[in-house]
């Protein structure tokens, strides 16, 4: 366990120079996100075009790990498909708690890995996709009902 | 520095778990205000009562009850003289200091306060000294006031005169504050609510260990402890109470021990200390509480005091001279606390590269949210001293937070 592996040149670079960084306005959906454990204080907002994240931004502060695995979910999903957030949502997941989980196909968030060596801080990491998961619940909510 | 009979090596033997290592590193562990260690001393008299004496307490007429009973009261006794208090009818055990406010605020609270009637407690309260007393003023109607601090985290004395009325029934306030390090002039706070007849709480999680507390002179009329940061284990602590004040109290729990005689109809409570010592306590906690109070005093709290303080003093200047670094609380009277935060490192960041060290360290908002507000900053690092803590240890914290500053160069 090297703290090189916890804190990789990417992660680093996210950390000072967070991506997306801000707020949406207008936005569909907002969620805020606490870990209490460590005071890390997140907003994410975003907007939809049907079922593809068209836009999203976040602000808050925290932790190197938090902000920068933020920033890097950001890039991650703006344009995407919710299936594939999800699909992508369930692979960060693996890559923070199992040893053996794949990294291949995940880019830079591939560099989260080192994280599961680090127990501590495995929340640090996952605060900004349960808060994306709440944003995204948040849209649901808003949405007027179809009877179509 | 730190006289010649202070013999820290030696102290350091006596801890067993101070000779391990952490990720390869000599273990430095700075983190005594939220978890002291145990000596040996704490560790045989547990063992010793486990394996020879065990039974339940104040019940049977057997050999074992017997002896339990002896060593678990003689524990008392031994709480009783750490603290001078008038009699062991005034030393109730707890599971520790929260325990023992969250008693005081069901029991004292619920039959003394009313709607219009103020809690005074100051702004560097731990959590654990702020929440008891919003729920007992959800039910009776009472407020909270807090007390301002200044800059440099001391309490204004002052506002504390002007807060002070015929409103105020309780006055509830932390010895040593866990997050700044501050010793507070508890006994002047306590003499000016008592000269206008106003009940005292003093927290004191934090100075128990560090100065001597006798509470007869400082005149208070409750104060908490958990033993668990007086190298006891946890789950024990004590609530001193002022007789008078404990007898007028009702009950908080209700169960075996805490009672007289029971009928379906109606039960009568057992005399003090007994009436809020609900359930099977934890006998051998306690026991190690009293061994552990031995050890303190066979050390002298002077000289642990004074150690503690020349580690602060050096610790505090080698880590004001490296750049970026803040010092969060800055009172002229300070225990052996250094809360600090270093400019563009989050303190969870370094917690975990002081980690990699060797070094532990607490990293967060030390269940002091409403303080974290007020400094502005989300939380802070904690490096905190004990009996045990050495010039060589304070040398390595320097050195991890001079790594951290190059990890985020």
């Amino acid at each position: 366990m090297e703290l090189q592996d916890l804190y990789r040149e990417v992660i680093l670079d996210h950390n000072k120079r967070p991506r997306n960084f801000g707020r949406l306005d207008p936005h569909d959906a907002l969620a805020n996100g606490h870990n209490p454990l460590c005071g890390d204080r997140l907003t994410i907002t975003l907007n939809l075009d049907g079922q593809r994240i068209d836009d999203v931004k976040f602000e808050g502060n925290g932790c190197a790990i938090s902000v920068a695995s933020a920033s890097m979910m950001t890039e991650a999903i703006k344009g995407k498909e919710r299936s594939e957030v999800n699909a992508l949502f369930d692979k960060v997941h693996a890559l923070l708690t199992q040893q053996d989980a794949p990294a291949d196909d995940l880019g830079k968030l591939a560099a989260l890995s080192g994280v599961r060596e680090f127990p501590a801080r495995v929340k640090c990491a996952s605060l900004c996709w349960h808060t994306l998961n709440a944003a995204l619940a948040d849209a649901d909510n808003a949405s007027p009902i179809s009877t179509e | 520095m730190t006289t010649l009979a202070y013999d820290v090596a030696a102290i350091r033997a006596d801890f067993p778990i101070l000779s391990r290592t952490v990720n390869g590193k000599p273990l430095a562990y700075l983190d005594s205000a939220a978890s002291s260690q145990r000596p040996r001393a704490v560790l045989e008299a547990v063992e010793y009562y486990e394996t020879n004496l065990h039974s339940n307490v104040h019940r049977g007429v057997h050999t074992l009850s017997q002896l339990a009973t002896d060593a678990f009261e003689g524990a008392r006794d031994r709480v009783r003289r750490y603290l001078n208090a008038a009699s062991t009818r005034e030393v109730v055990f707890t599971r520790g200091a929260t325990e023992g406010i969250n008693l005081v605020a069901q029991a004292w609270g619920r039959s003394h306060l009313q709607r219009g009637d103020e809690i005074l407690i100051s702004a560097m309260e731990h959590h654990a000294n702020i929440v008891p007393w919003q729920l007992i003023s959800e039910t009776t109607g009472a407020k909270l006031v807090v007390v301002p601090i200044n800059d440099r985290g001391e309490l204004d004395f002052e506002a504390y005169l002007t807060l002070l009325s015929s409103r105020t029934k309780l006055v509830a306030m932390t010895h040593v504050s866990n997050a700044l390090g501050t010793v507070l002039p508890i006994a002047r706070i306590v003499a000016e609510a008592r000269a206008r007849g106003i009940t005292t709480l003093v927290d004191g999680a934090q100075a128990i260990a560090h100065e001597a507390v006798d509470v007869q002179a400082l005149g208070c009329d409750f104060y908490v402890f958990s033993g668990h940061k007086l190298y006891a284990p946890t789950g024990t602590g004590v609530l001193y109470g002022r007789e008078a004040l404990l007898n007028a109290m009702p009950p908080w729990q209700g169960g075996g021990d805490m009672i007289r005689t029971v009928s379906f109809e109606k039960s009568t409570w057992n005399e003090l200390p007994y009436k809020f010592e609900a359930g099977t306590p934890n006998i051998s906690g306690v026991i190690g509480l009293a061994a552990a109070m031995d050890y303190v005093e066979s050390l002298g709290l002077d000289h642990i005091a004074a150690h503690e303080r020349s580690l602060l003093t050096e610790a505090t200047a080698a880590i004001s001279a490296i750049p970026g670094i803040r010092i969060h609380g800055t009172a002229e009277h300070k225990a052996g606390v250094l809360s600090f935060t270093l400019e563009g490192v989050h303190p969870h960041d370094l917690g975990t590269i002081l980690d990699h060290e060797g070094v532990a360290i607490r990293a967060g908002h030390h269940c002091a949210m409403p303080l974290m507000d007020l400094l502005g900053v989300p939380a802070t690092a904690r490096a905190s001293f004990g009996c045990y803590s050495t010039l060589a240890e304070v040398r390595q914290l320097i050195n991890a937070v001079q790594k951290a500053r190059e990890v985020f160069a």
